[in-house]
């Protein structure tokens, strides 16, 4: 099962982070402080996968972001780390800027993805389906 | 591309965003939010009502506030409003709000509630998910009640959207999780289960997620999915790769959905449908074929997607691990990998190989790879890599390899990460003991073990070299000798002079003859390594001299000087005066007679359990060291220490470790070593003994200083080491209540994270019971508490001592003390209830307090004539129970009388004229009466079989003592 899905850049600063066991607020701040260090320190020649605590972070760099993803034990690695990428392939089909500005739709991407920790939809074009639903309506 | 921010231009946000973003420092950044936030707090106060614009604009200001990581504490009800509004995006920022910063315990949960209900029947697809979405996320026990009948059936109604589904799937998955008894899948169950067939991919998808979960929870009611499963997954991995359209991915058919299949084919046996099997053996014969044929894409994606199937597929050939050609196969693919260029690969595969190798189909293949296994432990640059290097070693090890593998291994330890070495040592001391052909050469592993790492050598390790050279006459010699002369290197780990003054002290005779290691060259040896040493080594060395004065009595006079000395014994630290104080006068008073007597050698230790096996399993976690290897342990280290059966032993040792603090008793801390009956020296040190590492544990003293305990008679098995019997007794299909019905010590629980132990004794109506928390990990566990209460008629009286501490540090182990008192006779246990943060994560937890009504038995014994009396005044109907039922367990005679025993009844000899029947009879105490039992278990070894009759003064008794008992034999 997926713990969370943590965007950060290589400041280390969170840019999303979505959770799907709980934490306490106040200690979110704490783990993504470690889990990010744990990931920047790993060089390119180390594997994808690191064990922390007693789960496993998968994680994937692009240009000056990463996307980290907490797992339990017995979810499947590469799929995770290929899930990564096809979220990644969905956010740059869609937007055509900064991702910063529009964080709610970044959420709603990985709803569309990720519910409650479990792979719901893989397919690029019903994961934006709501999204251009949306955008038609305009509603402003 | 859609414009994103066409008509829905929140500029404010926008603005405040790029201020964030040009802030030069983490002050300037706090200041702006500060200024932000009393921005939004005026305006939700003020007087004019917002319109939802600006409400969802206020909104998302504070959410994106609140994930730069500052802490949101208004808003909530902004965003509460928001979901009744009726346009999508200000609904939908109020949902994300809600189920990002909302606690499932919050006050507003009502309200919430309300406009979910409104969103789920509005027939709107879009709206009905975001409410589902906010079930799922929120998941709280109120929505449940409020939802959970409801969700079922949108589920799997014809007319409900795709979209909508998959998210009623997954919310479902989540109220499950959380409330159990509130989702009652039972009519639903088949509609559920064909959902694996629903045309479109993605309900799948989600539906699986459901269904796995199910099946583990109610593997029969779901089994009908497995056909269902190998069918789907049949036509996903024969299609083109360009038939399923958009769930292809980089050429490779619907990846994820192809991983789901294969785990959720891994919750059952494999299929006993030979048609469903073939089917499936097929799919997994395509899916090897697949990883053998040239790529579609030189994409990285393509083949990692493709891998992704490939060792889930090879996971599930493990799991069924019944089809040889299979497993071959997959060792070859993954030998493959071991070589790839990627490294995530090479991870992977070194990690499934280390299951591989536990199957004896596949053990020798693996063991082909051996060269480029230790190839990656020694220039693998990443260290988790090495570490599944060194696993994969560790599981590939036999008889025939071992030497090669724990010499590589060693060599490793020497420049290993200080991460995993502790869990090196053990692995090297547990294969080191397993395969052992020779002694010398395993005196001579631990030994370097000691030398290379001995800050990582636990206590086990060194408890356990000392056990095995005890019980092995032919290696003591040898031993003696390569522990001399690796003390004579001048700075030596402490852990060395810990064996080296044992073993000295124990067969230092057996070197003495040589000049250059003559008595005094020995004590004088390990003398200069005293004043480094920490009190407790020093405590074992006194010992070591003591001993000496007996093997030696030319030393005599050179070992009273150093007792006698001031630093000895005058020390600051009691144990050691006392120990100086009390071996100088047994080596002045005593005679030569009374001082061999005393100081004589250890007799073996009995045989057990590896206690370093336990521990690595305690490390890793059940489940985590396979079967076989379980197995061989047993088989092999019997073999090792000469094949047990010398229990007889073990009350000469106990004898002599009463009248003496000898070194035996550094030993007897060893928790699955520790003999049976050799504790009883006082009824407080039986709580330390049950876990050495006690931690802060309230203090022994304590607990025995009011007298209760002492006046108990001694538990049968008081000091038989938990650790052991938990990993007997963690088998989950076995209920609590039943495990403990015939014993009052054990593991009552434990999982990755926790480790419940309890003691208990029982008085008469009175009962005190001694839980132990053990913290597992290395994290600290945060605001623990425990509370118990007695469900349905409460008539045993339970009343906690005091609360825990609310912090258990990681390794940790804390003790709480209740106190029982039956009031009445009662059937349903008590409930334990524990609540702790770990990483963040409230852990919620309830258990069966094993506190059942034969805890109160005390023992009546009479004669043959008296019984039958009083069976026949127990005659009404309502005062029998009887049951019949087939053997559960063993049938032999001295395991059923230890049960009978444990049951708390006397077992009266001579009354049934069949002496193949066992004839109990007790009191049962309660506080407002007393309740007479007569028993009689009747076995009939060729059925298979027991008839079972309680005969009891009062009806509930006889029933519920009849319900609990036939589970046990």
């Amino acid at each position: 099962m997926i713990r969370f899905v943590l965007m950060v850049n290589r400041q280390g600063q969170t840019r999303l982070s979505r959770y799907y066991t709980p934490v306490d607020l106040n200690r979110r701040a704490a783990l993504e402080a470690d889990v990010v260090r744990c990931c920047l320190n790993r060089k390119k020649d180390q594997c994808s996968f690191v064990e922390y605590q007693d789960f496993k972070l998968v994680y994937r760099q692009y240009a000056a972001l990463y996307i980290v993803v907490g797992v339990s034990d017995g979810e499947n690695e590469l799929s995770i780390y290929e899930l990564v990428h096809n979220f990644v392939e969905v956010l740059d089909k869609y937007f055509s800027r900064v991702i910063m500005f529009n964080l709610d739709r970044v959420h709603i991407i990985l709803d569309e993805m990720i519910q409650n920790g479990h792979i719901v939809e893989t397919n690029k074009n019903r994961i934006l389906a709501p999204l251009s639903a949306i955008d038609k309506m305009a509603d402003g | 591309m859609p414009a994103v921010s066409k008509g829905d231009g929140m500029r404010g946000l926008a603005v405040f965003i790029s201020d964030i973003r040009n802030c030069k420092s983490k002050e300037a950044e706090i200041k702006r939010i500060n200024k932000e936030l009393a921005n939004i707090r005026s305006k939700f106060k003020g007087d004019k009502a917002l319109d939802g614009y600006s409400k969802k604009k206020y909104v998302c200001k504070l959410l994106f506030i609140f994930l730069l990581g500052h802490d949101i504490d208004f808003g909530h009800m902004e965003a509460v409003n928001l979901l009744s509004s009726n346009k999508y995006t200000e609904k939908q920022i109020g949902y994300l709000f809600i189920s990002v910063l909302v606690n499932s315990n919050s006050e507003l949960i009502r309200l919430i509630n309300n406009a979910i209900k409104n969103d789920l029947s509005s027939r709107n697809p879009t709206f009905m998910c975001l409410a589902l979405h906010c079930i799922a996320n929120v998941g709280s026990r109120e929505m449940a009640e409020a939802f959970a009948s409801e969700i079922p059936r949108i589920l799997v109604a014809g007319d409900t959207m795709d979209s909508v589904k998959q998210s009623a799937a997954l919310c479902l998955l989540r109220l499950y999780k959380t409330s159990p008894d509130l989702v009652l899948m039972g009519e639903w169950t088949s509609r559920v289960v064909h959902l694996l067939n629903d045309q479109h991919m993605g309900v799948v998808t989600a539906a699986i997620s459901l269904i796995t979960c199910l099946s583990m929870k109610n593997p029969d009611e779901f089994k009908t999915c497995v056909s269902l499963a190998v069918s789907r997954l049949s036509r996903i991995v024969s299609s083109a790769s360009t038939d399923l359209q958009d769930y292809t991915y980089y050429f490779v058919p619907a990846p994820w959905l192809s991983c789901k299949l294969l785990r959720l084919l891994q919750c059952y046996p494999p299929p006993e449908d030979g048609a469903v099997k073939g089917r499936l053996v097929e799919c997994l014969e395509t899916i090897l074929n697949k990883a053998q044929e040239p790529p579609k894409s030189k994409k990285v994606q393509h083949s990692n997607a493709k891998n992704a199937i490939l060792f889930e597929a090879i996971s599930l050939i493990i799991h069924y691990d019944s089809e040889p050609n299979l497993l071959v196969r997959a060792c070859n693919q993954l030998g493959q990998f071991l070589q790839h260029r990627e490294t995530n690969l090479r991870y992977l595969a070194l990690e499934s190989m280390c299951t591989l190798a536990s199957s004896e189909f596949s053990h020798e293949a693996v063991k082909t790879h051996i060269e480029t296994v230790i190839n990656a432990l020694k220039t693998e640059r990443d260290v988790s890599v090495r570490q599944r290097a060194a696993d994969l070693l560790y599981a590939m090890c036999d008889r025939s390899n071992a030497k090669q593998i724990v010499a590589e291994m060693l060599s490793y330890l020497e420049t290993a990460d200080y991460s995993i070495r502790e869990e090196m040592v053990l692995k090297v001391a547990i294969l080191a003991e397993k395969y052992a052909v020779d002694y010398s050469w395993y005196v001579d592993t631990i030994l370097n073990l000691i030398r290379i790492a001995g800050d990582y050598v636990s206590e086990e390790v060194w408890y356990r070299v000392i056990q095995i050279v005890i019980n092995r006459d032919d290696v003591q010699g040898y031993a003696a000798k390569t522990v001399f002369e690796a003390l004579q290197a001048p700075a030596c780990h402490e852990n060395m002079v810990k064996v080296g003054g044992y073993i000295l002290g124990e067969f230092g005779n057996l070197i003495a003859g040589d000049p250059r290691s003559s008595p005094l060259v020995q004590f004088n040896l390990l003398h200069s390594k005293f004043h480094l040493c920490s009190v407790p080594t020093r405590a074992l060395l006194l010992s070591a001299y003591i001993k000496f004065i007996n093997l030696f009595p030319e030393t005599k006079a050179t070992i009273q000087e150093v007792l006698r000395c001031d630093s000895q014994i005058r020390n600051s630290d009691v144990e050691l005066q006392q120990r100086a104080v009390e071996y100088l006068k047994l080596s002045s008073i005593a005679s030569t007679d009374v001082l061999a007597t005393v100081l004589e050698e250890m007799p073996p230790f009995p045989e057990r359990e590896s206690s370093i096996l336990a521990k690595l399993k305690k490390k890793k976690g059940p489940g985590a060291v396979s079967v076989t290897e379980l197995e061989d342990s047993k088989r092999e280290g019997g073999e090792l220490n000469g094949g047990g059966d010398r229990g007889s032993d073990t009350a000469a040792m106990a004898a002599s470790n009463a009248s003496t603090p000898s070194p035996s008793a550094d030993l007897l801390g060893i928790r699955s070593a520790a003999p049976i009956g050799a504790a009883p020296a006082s009824a407080g040190s039986l709580l330390v003994d049950v876990f050495s590492e006690a931690g802060p544990a309230a203090p022994s003293a304590a607990v025995s200083d009011d007298g209760f305990l002492r006046d108990l008679e001694q538990p049968t098995e008081t000091s038989d080491s938990l650790l052991v019997e938990g990993s007997g007794d963690s088998d989950p299909k076995f209920p609590v209540s039943h495990r403990f019905v015939c014993k009052n010590n054990g593991v009552l629980f434990e999982n990755q994270l926790l480790q419940i132990g309890i003691k208990s004794e029982y008085r008469q109506n009175l009962g005190r019971m001694y839980l132990f928390f053990g913290n597992k990990t290395s994290v600290q566990f945060a605001s623990f508490t425990t509370t118990v209460s007695c469900p349905g008629e409460l008539q045993s009286h339970i009343l906690l001592t005091k609360p825990v501490e609310p912090l258990v540090e990681g390794g940790a182990q804390i003790q709480q003390v209740l106190n029982i008192e039956c009031l009445t006779d009662f059937s349903e246990a008590p409930l334990l209830n524990i609540k702790f943060r770990y990483g963040g994560a409230l852990q919620n937890l309830t258990l069966k307090l094993p506190v059942t009504i034969n805890k109160f038995f005390q023992p009546t014994e009479m004669a043959s004539h008296d019984f039958f009396q009083r069976w026949k005044q127990l005659s009404q109907p309502q005062q029998e129970a009887q049951k019949i039922f087939k053997a559960n367990h063993s049938m032999d005679t001295e395991v059923l009388k230890a049960k009978l025993l444990g049951l708390g009844t006397a077992l009266l000899d001579n009354v049934d004229p069949n002496p193949e029947n066992y004839v109990c009879a007790g009191v049962i105490q309660t506080k407002s009466q007393q309740v007479g039992c007569l028993l009689r278990l009747e076995p009939n070894a060729q059925a298979q079989m027991y008839r079972l009759t309680l005969r009891c003064s009062k009806d509930s008794v006889s029933k519920r003592l009849c319900e609990l008992l036939a589970e046990q034999f």
